[in-house]
């Protein structure tokens, strides 16, 4: 299982990610935006952070990297792909999931754990877990609020596409209370919380890791 | 050539901060005030003599400059 990291200027959680990864059996290389091949990888996660300084709008450069060729090629090929905070954004950006994320209702950073519960099964992210499942994840972001269209919502409810959702009382204003999607086929997953930063008990939540988890079995099904 | 393109909040997407300055105009007395938008304006400059221009800067705004899924583009030629 060989995961690839990508690395954007002004991306931030890279190590942390690739840590995570390692520690769950992967080998895992931080491959750098301005590479164009994904070759001999079985995945690919986009970290969190501040790609290109967010300029614009969160993700509106970094989905132009020359490496998001191979992403939507990896995408395509069915390859598991996990966006994680700015990654979401920026697969938001690449049309690879649909929706955008803009600024939190309350007009505030939010760093702080939330809880969130699987609402599906069929991402490679929460294959492993159960419907129904309450995680607690660190949220870390101000453009966390989920938009899309009352028929993108309803076609991504309807096809068990949200992946997960925050408990009440929603932190960010996103719609329908969502924190996380996935594709039709379930490869392609973007969430807002962080999975990576609670995947020790040392960091307060091990939650994240059978997330990662089964990220990381996506991978070697490949 | 010179080019403004004003990038506005795509109809039904909530806005917080419009909202909030909608209630303290509405606060100070200005109650005529129904509705406030943001945006932001980006001016671009395209050289002289390229072709189709207009063409050229509303492929921009669909491109990169704006997001169809929240935002709304307009666009104006100053020069």
């Amino acid at each position: 299982m060989r995961a690839a990291v990508v690395v954007f200027p002004g991306t931030n959680c890279e190590h942390d990610v690739a840590h995570a990864l390692r520690g769950l059996g992967a080998e895992v290389d931080l491959v750098f935006h301005k590479e164009t091949s994904l070759d001999g990888y079985d995945g690919v996660v986009l970290p969190g952070g501040f790609a290109h300084g967010d300029y614009l709008r969160t993700g509106a450069i970094a989905r132009f990297s020359p490496i998001m060729d191979a992403v939507e090629e990896a995408a395509a090929a069915g390859l598991p792909v996990l966006g994680i905070c700015n990654g979401f954004q920026i697969l938001c950006e690449a049309e690879l999931l649909p929706g955008a994320l803009l600024p939190n209702r309350d007009q505030r950073f939010i760093c702080r754990p939330v809880d969130l519960t699987v609402r599906s099964t069929r991402s490679v992210l929460t294959a492993g877990t159960t419907e129904g499942d309450v995680v607690r994840l660190p949220l870390n972001s101000y453009e966390g609020r989920y938009v899309a269209s009352q028929g993108v919502l309803d076609e991504l409810e309807s096809h068990e596409r949200v992946v997960l959702t925050y408990e009440e009382p929603n932190p960010n204003g996103s719609a329908r209370g969502i924190a996380g999607i996935c594709s039709e086929r379930g490869n392609v997953v973007g969430l807002m919380p962080h999975p990576e930063r609670a995947s020790e008990d040392a960091l307060g939540s091990a939650d994240g890791r059978k997330l990662l988890e089964s990220f990381t079995l996506s991978m070697a099904r490949v | 050539m010179r080019f403004r393109v004003e990038i506005s909040r795509a109809e039904g997407i909530a806005d917080p901060e419009a909202k909030t300055v909608l209630g303290a105009l509405r606060d100070l007395g200005f109650d005529e005030v129904t509705d406030v938008g943001f945006g932001r304006t980006i001016e671009v400059e395209v050289a002289d003599g390229s072709p189709d221009p207009d063409e050229r800067v509303h492929a921009m705004c669909e491109r990169l400059l704006a997001n169809p899924v929240i935002e709304d583009y307009r666009v104006t030629r100053l020069s």
